[in-house]
């Protein structure tokens, strides 16, 4: 295994940052000593027992780890192909994968004795689950939130102020992710001593998306030995949704090296991939440099950032994790997507079907399996990352339902 | 001599510091953003940035967001601000000017075409706020090779460590971003800026320019009495084109403010 080991595409990234061409640190220079601070401390941080621990102990009595691994019996049936497991981080305190992350960068956080966390959040999972840890550990939180996400998720909202968080609405642009990050960008700039910046997916400029990826390969790590027992064998294959792309991220990371395991990366389609109103960066745009990071950006001729499009607000964002366009590349990832009626529909279904609500960012990766899986046979097992739980859009379930005819 | 360097030696000749004016290109709107630019130097810059919109500047306080945002509605694209620098140019050979703008426009037209572009426009420094020594290369390159130079940013945040590297990469002169910030928000103390600008001219020949927060006629004279040689105005200028006031005169003003101030 040594040859394979020199092949490894878990090496990544580079010490700059880079995978591939993508990644990087392409950030003000205000803010480059800061992410240097953040990479020496999460270097040190990754190599001291004492923080894996505290962390290991967060996961389990905190959130609830190891999520369950479930073998969904009449979605299997119904779709008549693959055997569908679903890695239930929708399970976790704060009802999505997104604590995980937030756990990690907080002890992180305390390390640097940074006494103020801030965060930016599209559908307000992320917000909640940084709102949620800087209750834990007692520090001032601010999440920047567009406008038209606070309209959307309201139920969030309320549960990062009941938290104890401050929510500033962005107005800028069309008020959704990109924006929320380009103002907590500007927080950073303009309060560097005392604020640490809480990313909630594996995008940014280094050390984020690997920092991020590795609290998230939590769930990869799990699925593999989920399987192992249940199985005695990895899956055939791994499906997750890309907004940023953390879960997918920590679904896949564990299994790249493997071969066999097939990894779908389910982008979302909006209202078509030729409608122009889409939030898929790599089957639409092209790379680019935006929020500290080279990667595959929704863009115009002249390089402007275009407007994203999802009914999900949490994949409602024009970029991609860089690792993403690099596993995309090089062949390693293969992608999908799926439509705004086709989430629609995924969710309807798995929540009759199974009685399980998912939220709308990972029925994009269960509308996505529902095209993949009949083709495929039974003894083929297919893990899809059911990424979070959906009681935060019943809202906009409900309005888009009424919209159209059934 | 390019026409940053003889800008700058004439101004250290008459002991003074320069006045640099930023505005973005297209703001309110091609016209009359032409109209502007050929009234700078007249009024009193001695050096023009000429901002390149972009979509999401991450850098920039509410003023020059705001001004991005104008000229991109307006149709302002990169190649049409290299159209207005043509324009200039062919007026003006002597002022310098430096694009100031973020990386993605530049990338997706191409550094290597950027920087013949920027060249055969007119240019004399490129400033990209995103582009740190780390991953400036790929354009500086390019830049350097049209004889375009590619201005260092310097932050209060930068360490001693770290400053070797910055000032290794700059060209032209150094910007040294005189608050942790954004554009045009809070202001710096013209003691802690001396201090500052102090540290950095011990480790570089290059001239120093101050810039971030300075709004007024007595804050730029202020600046002008540090050991900085140059001073940046942005916000506070593109604010004034917002509400159409008279932009040309606030020039005037403070180019008196700093020329009356003489250096030691």
């Amino acid at each position: 295994m040594t040859g394979a080991k020199v092949q490894s595409l878990r090496r990544m990234p580079d010490e700059a940052g880079h995978f591939g061409r993508h990644g990087g640190r392409y950030v003000p220079e205000t803010l480059m000593p800061l992410i240097l601070a953040v990479e020496a401390a999460y270097a040190e941080a990754k190599a001291d027992p004492a923080f894996q621990k505290e962390l290991a102990g967060l996961f389990a009595d905190f959130v609830g780890r190891p999520s369950p691994l479930y073998l969904a019996k009449r979605l299997t049936e119904r779709l008549g192909g693959a055997t569908i497991y679903l890695k239930r981080e929708d399970l976790n305190h704060t009802g999505a994968h997104k604590i995980n992350n937030c756990l990690g960068q907080i002890l992180l956080a305390q390390r640097m004795g940074k006494t103020r966390i801030i965060a930016e959040t599209g559908a307000g999972q992320h917000g909640v689950a940084t709102a949620t840890a800087c209750a834990l550990m007692g520090l001032e939180c601010v999440v920047y939130m567009g406008a038209l996400d606070i309209a959307r998720q309201a139920p969030n909202v309320q549960r990062m102020n009941l938290l104890g968080a401050s929510v500033v609405p962005v107005t800028a642009g069309a008020g959704t992710l990109k924006d929320a990050m380009n103002a907590a960008m500007r927080d950073w700039v303009a309060h560097v001593e005392d604020t640490y910046y809480l990313i909630g997916t594996a995008a940014g400029p280094h050390p984020y998306p690997m920092m991020v990826r590795d609290f998230q390969a939590v769930i990869g790590n799990e699925v593999r030995a989920q399987m192992q027992a249940r199985e005695g064998r990895p899956p055939d294959s791994l499906v997750a949704c890309l907004g940023g792309g953390s879960n997918a991220i920590g679904l896949f990371h564990p299994f790249l090296d493997d071969p066999s395991v097939a990894l779908w990366g389910v982008e979302a389609a909006g209202h078509g991939l030729d409608s122009g109103a889409h939030a898929a960066s790599l089957a639409g745009g092209r790379p680019g440099i935006l929020h500290g990071m080279r990667t595959y950006l929704l863009q115009d001729a002249d390089g402007q950032i275009a407007e994203a499009h999802s009914i999900s607000a949490g994949l409602d964002y024009p970029g991609i994790g860089p690792e993403h366009a690099w596993l995309y590349e090089i062949g390693r990832l293969q992608l999908g997507s799926a439509t705004d009626d086709e989430a629609l529909r995924a969710f309807a279904d798995l929540t009759r079907l199974e009685g399980i609500i998912p939220a709308l960012e990972s029925a994009h990766a269960l509308a996505f399996a529902a095209k993949l899986a009949p083709t495929l046979p039974r003894a083929h097992a297919m893990v899809i990352g059911l990424s979070g739980r959906g009681d935060k859009d019943l809202a906009t379930v409900a309005e888009a339902l009424k919209a159209r005819p059934s | 001599m390019s026409r940053l360097a003889a800008t700058f030696a004439a101004l250290a000749q008459n002991k003074r510091a320069a006045l640099i004016t930023f505005v973005t290109a297209g703001d309110p709107d091609y016209p009359r953003s032409r109209t502007l630019l050929q009234a700078l130097p007249g009024a009193g810059a001695d050096i023009i940035e000429l901002g390149m919109p972009f979509s999401d500047p991450v850098a920039d306080g509410p003023a020059i967001q705001a001004a991005s945002e104008r000229a991109l509605k307006g149709g302002m694209t990169l190649a049409r601000t290299l159209d207005l620098l043509r324009e200039f140019r062919a007026q003006d050979s002597t002022t310098p000017v430096v694009l100031m703008g973020y990386a993605n426009p530049l990338y997706a037209m191409g550094f290597e075409r950027f920087a013949a572009q920027a060249a055969q426009a007119g240019a004399d420094g490129v400033i990209v706020v995103d582009l740190p020594p780390e991953e400036a290369q790929e354009l500086r390159r390019p830049l350097t090779a049209q004889g375009i130079d590619f201005i260092g940013l310097v932050a209060p945040t930068t360490t001693e460590a770290r400053l070797p590297t910055v000032l290794g990469c700059a060209q032209g002169f150094v910007y040294y971003v005189s608050v942790a910030g954004t554009t045009g928000t809070a202001s710096a103390a013209a003691s802690a800026v001396d201090q500052a600008v102090a540290r950095l001219k011990a480790a570089t020949t290059l001239p120093v320019a101050v810039g971030f927060g300075i709004k007024t006629p007595e804050q730029a004279a202020a600046m002008a009495a540090t050991r900085a040689d140059a001073v940046v105005v942005g916000s506070a200028l593109v604010e004034r084109i917002a509400q159409g006031q008279d932009a040309p005169g606030f020039v005037t003003r403070l180019a008196q403010a700093v020329r009356g101030t003489r250096k030691a």
